[in-house]
């Protein structure tokens, strides 16, 4: 401070910061009406408006029995088949992303033949139906009689491709070709000058993957892979046909039975809703944990940042009166 | 002293495109060697078939008398797989122009990366040895700072730490300081011409021609993928003998 009463006035003229008594203050911080948004606000009031109105139309309408939501939301059928529709999204997904990691090196390999056979795999995968994967999985005794695996397992085609296994392996194998193809943008997208500062410092092929490329392309995948996962949520609900008792097939069967078929969907769709919002929150922190290193600054967490704003809006005022 | 580097008749071409047409040279343990000239000149492909990270296409190259890449039985040449490829590197420590560091890793766990991966060297040994290079190189308060936490100057330091925590016996630089800010190269050339005192064999791709006068054993102009002259830095760069030699240095000089 005592250096700036030294050369502010040496300088002759005083600046903008000097006051009328001659302290030397930092320039006076701007306080000036900020531009209103009239359009925000009334397009606000708008779309408030119209909400209200459609949630209205729903909420009285007279064929809907909005009482048979409240009854079977937590039904225990509706429950366990909202936990079989997680166990095998989950499962699937999981399956997927690890064949699909594995697939993409695959494919970008040097080696013709594991290009080619990759190359093939995501053909047949993308190229057909999931519905009907579904049911040749399920089917699959049709082909091969018995599952006969040398000395290790022997057993009938039937006893194994449980409604279940049929289901995972439908939707695993399936989501594992998307998977792939979103891998290898991920893979293509890290820069050829990391893979070769780890060849120059004597780390195998295996490990520069391993160690450097994976983890960067990580920040490329996850976003997709979040939107993968949400979409197996719901293109789980095809696992009916092989006759998997998930949240659609259970909420549904209800429905049928008790005359309340919207009212179910309205259940079966505020279940999905719940699932998705929850995983939403997880994608956030996981792409969070992939962005290190590449942000000087991780972006704050919602929790950071209503605690930001809670100071911002009480700091504001010692801001000014400082 | 023995020959570090030894090339003969060194040739590679990208499809139609000659970039090295004949380069032959020497490398002496311990010197400073620095390749300069003008861009396209094919130094830095000459550099990078040095660790095999591009493959030559006729002659041949020894690093430390053993050739880079293949292995000769009697006069056939076989190449040599990647594993092997890698084992050869390990002893190479080099330094890219965009330092390449890994991004998702902090400046210790770049240094700490190959030595533990490679060489399986613990954890607690490698930390402390990352410190150590780190400290070195002026940035021991670095060592938690991820790369994009870090100015260009600070990041090169780092990634020249990272080739030297291999303990390489030949160092190449592909122009170490082309991608900095001109204040922050001093800080650069610092750390490389300690160094080239602590007696490390150093091949340097470089437009520094003060660095290359006053650290350099031996100098190479290179033009249109041939050696045009060379011999004491002093000389050819105060008193160069091709008229290809004098223009280019008239220019950076």
């Amino acid at each position: 401070m005592t250096d700036k009463f030294d050369k502010e006035p040496a300088d002759g003229k005083p600046s903008a910061g000097v006051s009328k008594e001659g302290t030397a203050l930092a320039p006076e911080a701007i306080k000036a009406i900020p531009v209103r948004h009239y359009g925000r606000w009334i397009s606000g009031v708008i779309v408030l408006g119209l909400l209200a109105l459609l949630i209205n139309a729903f909420a009285t309408a007279k064929k809907i029995n909005w009482g048979a939501v409240g009854d079977y939301i937590f039904d225990p059928t509706v429950l366990a088949g909202a936990g079989r529709t997680l166990l095998i999204s989950i499962l699937a997904m999981i399956m997927g992303v690890v064949l699909g990691v594995i697939l993409a090196v695959m494919r970008m390999s040097k080696n013709p033949v594991t290009s080619s056979v990759a190359w093939l795999y995501i053909w047949i995968f993308r190229g057909t139906p999931v519905y009907v994967q579904l049911l040749i999985w399920f089917n699959l005794a049709l082909v091969f009689e018995y599952l006969n695996l040398g000395p290790f397992y022997k057993d009938e085609m039937v006893q194994v491709m449980t409604p279940f296994m049929a289901a995972l392996l439908g939707l695993g194998l399936n989501e594992a070709a998307y998977m792939a193809e979103i891998c290898r943008a991920g893979l293509m997208a890290v820069d050829e000058g990391q893979t070769e500062a780890a060849h120059a410092l004597g780390m195998s092929h295996g490990k520069t993957l391993r160690r450097i490329v994976i983890p960067q392309a990580m920040r490329v995948i996850v976003p997709p892979t979040g939107n993968e996962f949400i979409n197996m949520l719901k293109t789980s609900s095809l696992v009916y046909v092989v006759t998997y008792n998930e949240l659609l097939r259970a909420t549904s069967t209800i429905g049928s039975t008790s005359y309340a078929v919207m009212e179910l969907l309205f259940v079966a769709s505020i279940w999905y809703l719940v699932m998705t919002s929850v995983f939403s929150v997880f994608q956030y922190y996981l792409e969070r944990r992939f962005a290190r290193g590449s942000l000087r600054q991780l972006p704050p967490t919602p929790w950071q940042k209503v605690k930001a704003n809670l100071i911002s809006i009480g700091g504001r005022e010692r801001g000014a009166s400082a | 002293m023995t020959a570090m580097v030894k090339a003969e008749g060194v040739h590679k071409a990208y499809g139609a495109v000659q970039v090295l047409k004949g380069i032959d040279l020497e490398v002496q343990t311990g010197e400073v060697f620095c390749l300069i000239g003008p861009s396209g000149s094919g130094k830095s492909t000459f550099l990078r078939c040095i660790n095999h990270l591009e493959k030559i296409n006729a002659g041949r190259l020894y690093v430390d008398g053993e050739l880079v890449g293949y292995r000769q039985k009697g006069d056939k040449l076989y190449e040599l797989k990647d594993s092997e490829v890698a084992q050869q590197r390990r002893d190479i420590g080099m330094v890219f122009q965009r330092f390449n560091l890994f991004p998702h890793m902090t400046a210790a766990e770049n240094v700490m990366e190959a030595p533990i991966q490679v060489k399986g060297v613990s954890k607690s040994q490698a930390r402390e040895r990352a410190h150590e290079l780190l400290t070195k190189v002026g940035l021991g308060d670095k060592a938690g700072n991820y790369p994009s936490q870090l100015s260009g100057g600070q990041q090169q330091r780092v990634a020249i730490a990272r080739a030297l925590a291999m303990e390489p016996k030949l160092m190449l630089f592909d122009e170490p300081t082309s991608a900095l800010d001109p204040e922050l190269v001093g800080d650069v050339l610092d750390v490389m011409r300690d160094l080239a005192e602590s007696g490390m064999t150093m091949v340097v791709v470089t437009h520094e021609m003060g660095f290359a006068r006053e650290v350099g054993d031996s100098v190479v102009f290179m033009d249109g993928g041939v050696v045009v002259e060379s011999g004491n830095p002093r000389e050819v760069l105060t008193n160069p003998q091709h008229e290809r030699t004098q223009a280019f240095l008239s220019k950076v000089l």
